[in-house]
């Protein structure tokens, strides 16, 4: 009797963790509700949910490198540790009132957390979710601190961020987890609003909110300090309101070239990765949000601002023209590609559902339902610096 | 006198302008301030990279400043001029929308 019920219980075990890889998985989130779906790539097509996520507005998500786990920041402060093969929550901590982003460790045992509300970043241990290391942001004359943006994982078992309202890029090295060396670097231009790493792992480079510019550290050569580019952008032109803040992806790289977001006008701005000289801009439908390349660095697909935000526009790399423009349909909020690139899945947000395009034919291939649905993160993310 | 003639204007136009938010318009501007005025201040409004804008704190602050900051932007910081997108009406019912004097 007593063996029988050891069996029916090992047996309850195995159909609840199938046998089964997750390279193929992601999740995305359902920013209304609290709430993440589990989908696979394969199919395409929504496997579970995992409910309980708090305020997801502005989530982001890592993922272990065994491609298990994701880590969800949410906006109020929450690290939510879930299992894809379970779609259960391992793991959750209340870590700061408000906070914006995180990356994971080159080695994976470390997720970092870039918070608004006390501003700074907060390291955890990967599995545990334990507390390694608080690092507050610059104070301001307001008594408050500095809010983190950009925060990226680099090589060297380091974390770089941009701090917003102090104008400085920090370079933290945690290969000593005990006691993590910080590097910093004033006065880089006003208002860093996000930050990228190239995916070489190389150069980080901040968007500058508050001027016409970026500012660009080279990891190889830390003691050159930051470097202006694309300074003056656009100078004398009037501006345009901005309704949403753009994002910065490592993955806008592309070939000899790196597209990026220009604030106030509606171009993409391509930069020679050389120099980091401007080689030409892009006019486009609206404010480019996200400026994101196909994994084999073809295609450039750009999604816009509010109002202009049910629209998506493709740029061949090969030409610098644009070669599509797609309406998947109202509050277009995040692309994410498959690993390889043969489909891209777009969230729309105020259509509560994800679409699933062919980004050779343009064509709809896949939908799904999902409620107010933002940010798509694939499990592939967790074999690439800085995502 | 002529300050409270402007007064008395200014709220007619504000009762005015409160009839004029159809039901349907009132559910597009609630979604908008959950989800775009969310994108910044937060989807519970205790704010990101732009300030909370709780009921307290906008209760706090004369409704006309708030219209202005919605209408107008605020210069030097990440708030944009609503007032290109949004109606007066639109405005004036988002703020009383944050001042809880309506509910969604």
């Amino acid at each position: 009797m007593r063996n029988l019920l050891v069996i029916l219980l090992l047996l309850g075990l195995a159909a609840c963790a199938s046998t089964r890889g997750t390279g193929d998985l992601g999740v995305v989130i359902e920013r209304a509700s609290g709430a993440v779906m589990v989908v696979t790539t394969t199919d395409p097509a929504r496997l579970s949910g995992v409910e309980g996520l708090g305020d997801l507005s502005h989530a982001s998500v890592v993922f272990s490198r065994d491609q298990r786990f994701a880590y969800v920041f949410g906006r109020d402060g929450g690290l939510t540790k879930i299992d894809l093969l379970n779609s259960s929550i391992e793991r959750r901590v209340m870590q700061s009132g408000n906070s914006i982003g995180g990356a994971i460790s080159q080695d994976g045992r470390l997720v970092a957390v870039s918070n608004y509300t006390p501003g700074g970043v907060k390291v955890f241990d990967a599995e545990t979710l334990e507390l390694i290391a608080d690092i507050p942001a610059t104070p301001l004359p307001s008594g408050k601190r500095s809010k983190v943006v950009g925060l990226v994982d680099a090589p060297g078992q380091r974390f770089v961020f941009s701090l917003f309202d102090s104008d400085e890029i920090w370079v933290a090295d945690f290969r000593n987890r005990a006691q993590p060396q910080i590097r910093k670097y004033l006065n880089i231009g006003r208002q860093p609003y996000d930050g990228l790493i190239t995916p070489d792992g190389r150069y980080y480079i901040a968007g500058l909110f508050g001027e016409d510019g970026l500012a660009l550290l080279d990891l190889w050569q830390l003691d050159r300090g930051v470097k202006r580019i694309l300074d003056g952008y656009g100078r004398g032109e009037q501006k345009l309101p901005v309704y949403k803040m753009p994002h910065l992806e490592g993955w806008a790289v592309a070939g000899d070239h790196a597209f990026l977001p220009a604030v106030g006008r509606h171009e993409v701005l391509v930069v020679d990765r050389r120099d980091w000289r401007e080689v030409g801009r892009i006019p486009v439908h609206g404010q480019p949000v996200f400026v994101m390349a196909r994994p084999d660095q073809r295609q450039v697909w750009v999604n816009f601002a509010h109002p202009r935000n049910d629209t998506v526009q493709v740029i061949d790399v090969h030409t610098l023209k644009l070669v599509r423009t797609l309406t998947p349909g109202p509050a277009v909020m995040h692309m994410e590609f498959t690993p390889r690139g043969e489909h891209v899945w777009i969230s729309v947000r105020d259509g509560d559902r994800v679409a699933v395009y062919d980004t050779e034919s343009f064509q709809r291939v896949a939908q799904m339902p999902a409620r107010r649905p933002s940010g798509i993160f694939f499990a592939a993310r967790a074999q690439r610096i800085g995502l | 006198m002529r300050r409270g003639a402007l007064l008395v204007a200014g709220l007619a136009a504000i009762a005015a302008a409160q009839a004029d938010v159809s039901k349907q318009r009132a559910s597009v501007l609630d979604n908008l301030l959950l989800h775009d005025c969310g994108s910044c201040h937060g989807l519970t409004l205790r704010g990101g990279l732009g300030p909370a804008l709780t009921a307290d704190m906008m209760q706090a602050r004369p409704a006309q400043a708030l219209v202005a900051a919605i209408r107008d932007g605020i210069p030097g910081s990440a708030m944009p001029p609503w007032g290109e997108l949004l109606a007066e009406e639109d405005i004036d019912y988002l703020v009383r929308r944050l001042r809880e004097e309506v509910k969604p």
